[in-house]
């Protein structure tokens, strides 16, 4: 089951700050709702763990992220994919792009993701619903670490 | 007529329980020692399994054992199979791929069991399923019936060439297409027969286990053909001889087609059983259901019907591509070509029919026989071609039928079937006068005053039950024979036992068999008992499903007791001491004629037993007879369904405001039940109509896998139907039954679209038609005027 994504934030920082804390493990783990691990295996490579529950399935998703199409301080792009076990598996990916607006940096993003196994069988409301709010959250959570410098 | 024999509206004796919450359903069997099982499934439609890894999982609390399709291949247990052959049109054989109960090589759907854990609690196995780590190489899926034979569709078996497992034909293609050259009418009409998903409220389950003393096996299953589910387990699957299998099917909470088949998780419990020498269960929860209970319907279809300038009609062709999913399930290769094809000419007199099938795989469920079976399709084909033919045409939808209608029995169609009675007119008249077709124009100008339009859908189906004729079938590719067995046990004090073959799963044959021993017999009908379901106490039977068990099953039981009747005779003449030729039954009395000597038939029957007025070289003790039963054709019911919708002009939200039903199932026992079946026929042909549709991803997700998304229909989409019946008498059985289960399914659909899109003005309106289809259809539509 396939889901887009879109929407844009505004940060009071420049590009090429927002674009380091883009790459930076540490933010990225603080930044995604129930992350649990994010450890880098290579500056383009990083092992993720994350919590996630919507409805009545709460699974732990193991995976790796891949960042592509780097482009500094332009954006890059952000692609993924989990395994819940019987829950399910996730996969996807963000392109990001920067641009400067305001004295600070707009950001747009777009996601397109994947899902399936028993995560696809839920309502599809209820997933579309809960992945918006993963997203909205993230983005919100790295507005907050630019904006705390 | 006495109070409770045949016609009597007598209450479902077996309600007490199921009302009362004391069925005894198989997730309610318990057995000491009993473990559950927990199935691990693929997340992906399309996959290679690279690796399983148990071993995490075999370490955690109250696991028994970890089982992988490996494991199931090691063991050598054979595949699931589907048992009815049919030939392409160039001769060769269906291709069927391999289908084994645990995957090893490749998952071709989500839901695909590959592993299931044995735990002490259900919950410890599902914990423990959680720990089984599958290793995947997704691939590429393909879900769409319609492009599952494109060139560089990806191929899902091996060796089987475009995804088709068959290209089968019926009828006569020359013929056809010179009444279509020489037609003065053609209509043409593309049709999508929505995917549904049973949902029977008893979910499948399944309990086996394993007596290492004997070396006997039990399957205690959720089956509406136990002994078929037992020969296919024992010849095919291979997990144990006939002698050493015992299959129980107890009270089934509901089957709809969905139970008839042989599925994965049968089979499994079985083979774990005798593993780990403990019983084990499974229940499938709803989510599990959704996903690998088989689906119904699926079809894709090209149809056109040629008239001359009259309206009577020349020929009908149709070309239709039918999704069997990813394995090819029991039956599933009848359903879209005998019990389809077959059915193509209606209700009508039509010269020439020819009717193309491809049968595909794709990365879904598989698909089988679900109410009706092929016959729900073939009446929306017929029954949308006649009514768009004749609102092209301008000629009175009824006044085309009736110009059309089969009006002189025996009729041989060109589709195999020969009708053997039916009187189409009877129903259609019956019908319009109860529907009050005559004020409908003054009830549609009343609509429109308040942002409504109203519409009328006719749908005169017909259908082939009583099934099966097994010479019959047997030509057409079935691997079994479909004759029923009865056995009639008369206790010495009188009452009385049927074993039959028929399975109930919501019928009511404890009710409605009782019935007819009561009337044959004269004795009082809860002085009956009828037992079914176990392959223990009956000796063979072919189940319950296209509404069989009256016409086939209950005709065995008239034939058992026609032989009780000739022992008890027998009997009663060494009691009265009178020449047996002289002895005469009626109302459960022995008579001797043109005497006052009598005997009353549980007399006899102790007669029977203590055997002291004859001797045992003059007569065998006991009474007791058996009787299989094998029809002479099947049986065709048929009526006239006549649906009145009102649509809002600003939602599309479409409300059934009126429903009309005359139905000719031949003899009726149980107008009540009979009744009760035609209702919920008409609610699931309803729920097609308007509201469910199971839809997968292009990944091959299923996105209405649960409630949320699937919509079932529910009382208040209904209206109160008006339900009517005509007789004429089926000549293929002793009884004149015809079969009611399946009618209001196969009649439904069609007469739910003829009557929005007469009320919106569009013909382009594909099912489910929810408010949203049918507000986006109305914008490409302008509606006709008020009549």
């Amino acid at each position: 089951m396939a889901m887009v994504m879109t929407g844009e934030v505004q940060l009071p920082a420049s590009r090429e700050v927002v674009y380091a804390k883009l790459n930076d493990a540490e933010v990225l783990k603080a930044c995604i709702p129930g992350c649990e691990e994010l450890n880098k295996i290579s500056d383009t490579e990083l092992q993720a763990v994350a919590v996630t529950k919507i409805g009545p399935v709460k699974a732990r998703f193991k995976g790796k992220v891949h960042l592509t199409d780097l482009d500094p301080p332009n954006g890059y792009k952000i692609s993924g994919e989990g395994d819940g076990g019987v829950a399910g598996f996730a996969k996807g990916g963000a392109t990001v792009a920067l641009t400067e607006k305001d004295g600070g940096t707009l950001l747009t993003y777009n996601v397109e993701a994947q899902i399936g196994g028993k995560l696809a069988q839920l309502g599809q409301r209820l997933v579309n619903g809960a992945a918006k709010k993963i997203a909205d959250d993230f983005f919100k959570n790295f507005a907050a670490t630019v904006t705390a410098g | 007529m006495s109070a409770t024999g045949i016609g009597a509206t007598v209450r479902r004796k077996e309600d007490f329980r199921f009302i009362t919450g004391q069925g005894q359903y198989t997730d309610d069997v318990v057995r000491p020692g009993e473990t559950r099982a927990a199935f691990v499934r693929s997340p992906h439609a399309s996959a290679k399994i690279k690796s399983v890894d148990a071993g995490a999982a075999k370490k955690m609390p109250g696991v028994v054992a970890v089982l992988t399709g490996f494991d199931l291949a090691k063991d050598k247990i054979g595949n699931l199979i589907c048992g009815w052959m049919i030939h392409s049109k160039d001769g060769s054989p269906m291709k069927m791929a391999p289908h084994p109960a645990l995957a090893s090589g490749t998952v071709n759907h989500v839901g695909d069991a590959v592993a299931v854990v044995i735990g002490e609690t259900l919950a410890q196995a599902r914990d423990a399923a959680e720990k089984v780590k599958v290793d995947y190489e997704v691939l590429t899926a393909v879900v769409d019936p319609a492009k599952a034979q494109a060139a560089g569709a990806p191929q899902i078996h091996p060796d089987i060439a475009k995804n088709t497992i068959y290209q089968w034909h019926l009828g006569d293609a020359k013929a056809t297409d010179a009444a279509f050259a020489a037609a003065k009418h053609v209509t043409k009409l593309d049709i999508v027969n929505n995917r549904l998903v049973p949902n029977a409220i008893e979910p499948r389950a399944a309990l086996a286990e394993y007596d290492a003393g004997t070396d006997n096996l039990t399957l205690w299953n959720t089956s509406q053909n136990p002994h078929v589910a037992r020969l296919v387990i024992a010849a095919f699957v291979g997990m144990a001889p006939e002698h050493k299998l015992r299959v129980i099917a107890p009270d089934v909470g509901g089957g709809f087609g969905s139970k008839i088949f042989i599925y994965p998780e049968e089979v499994v419990c079985l083979w774990a059983s005798r593993k780990v020498k403990r019983p084990v269960k499974w229940t499938a929860d709803r989510s599990e259901s959704f996903l690998t209970d088989a689906h119904g319907r699926d079809h894709v279809t090209h149809a056109e019907l040629a008239l001359d300038a009259n309206g009577k009609i020349l020929a009908l062709r149709a070309k239709t591509i039918a999704n069997l999913g990813a394995y090819m399930s029991t039956f599933s290769s009848s359903v879209p070509t005998y019990l389809y094809g077959t059915l193509l000419s209606g209700q009508y007199d039509i010269p020439s029919i020819y009717c193309e099938v491809d049968a595909v795989y794709t990365n879904t469920a598989p698909v089988d026989a679900y109410r009706g079976a092929g016959r729900p399709e073939a009446t929306f084909v017929v029954e949308r071609l006649v009514e768009v033919a004749a609102r092209q045409m301008g000629i009175e939808p009824t006044e085309l039928r009736k110009r059309n209608f089969i009006k002189s029995f025996p009729h041989q169609t060109p589709v195999i079937m020969a009708y053997d009675a039916g009187d189409y007119l009877a129903s259609l008249k019956k019908a319009v006068e109860a529907a009050d077709v005559k004020g409908f124009a003054k009830r549609k100008r009343e609509a429109v005053r308040h942002g409504k339009l109203r519409g009328l859908g006719y749908s005169t189906y017909i259908e082939a039950c009583g099934i099966a004729p097994s010479q019959a079938v047997g030509s057409l590719g079935a691997g079994v024979g479909l004759w029923e067995s009865a056995e009639v046990r008369v206790n010495p004090t009188g009452s009385v036992e049927v074993l039959t073959g028929c399975h109930a799963h919501g019928q009511g044959h404890e009710t409605t068999f009782a019935q007819l021993v009561s009337e044959r017999l004269g004795i009082p009908f809860e002085n009956v008992s009828i037992v079914h379901g176990d392959t223990d106490k009956v000796q063979f039977g072919m189940g319950t499903y296209g509404s069989r068990s009256g016409a086939v099953g209950m005709s065995a039981i008239v034939k058992a007791l026609d032989k009780v009747e000739a022992k008890a005779k027998k009997v009663a003449a060494f009691m009265l001491e009178a020449a047996e030729s002289d002895i005469e039954f009626k109302d459960g009395k022995f008579t001797v004629a043109g005497t006052d000597k009598s005997a009353a038939f549980a007399d006899v029957a102790l007669n029977a037993y203590i055997a002291h007025k004859f001797t045992g070289a003059e007569l065998e003790p006991g009474l007791k007879e058996t009787s299989f039963y094998d029809p002479t054709n099947f049986t065709f019911p048929a009526g006239c369904h006549i649906c009145e919708v009102e649509v809002d002009i600003e939602t599309g939200k479409t409300e059934i405001v009126n429903w009309t039903a005359v139905d000719d199932f031949g003899t009726v026992i149980n107008p009540m039940i009979v009744e009760g079946q035609v209702h919920g026929g008409i609610a699931q042909g309803v729920g097609q109509a308007l509201l469910e549709g199971a839809v997968y991803s292009k990944e091959g997700q299923l996105v209405t896998g649960s409630m949320m998304d699937y919509t079932m229909p529910r009382a208040h989409d209904l209206p109160s139907f008006h339900v009517g019946l005509t007789e004429t008498k089926s000549p293929s059985n002793p009884l004149g039954i015809k079969g009611c289960g399946e009618a209001g399914a196969i009649a439904a659909p069609a007469a739910v679209i003829n009557a929005i899109t007469d009320a919106i003005g569009t013909e382009n309106l594909a099912m489910p038609a929810t408010a949203n289809a049918v507000w986006t259809a109305l914008q490409g539509a302008k509606p006709r005027q008020a009549a």
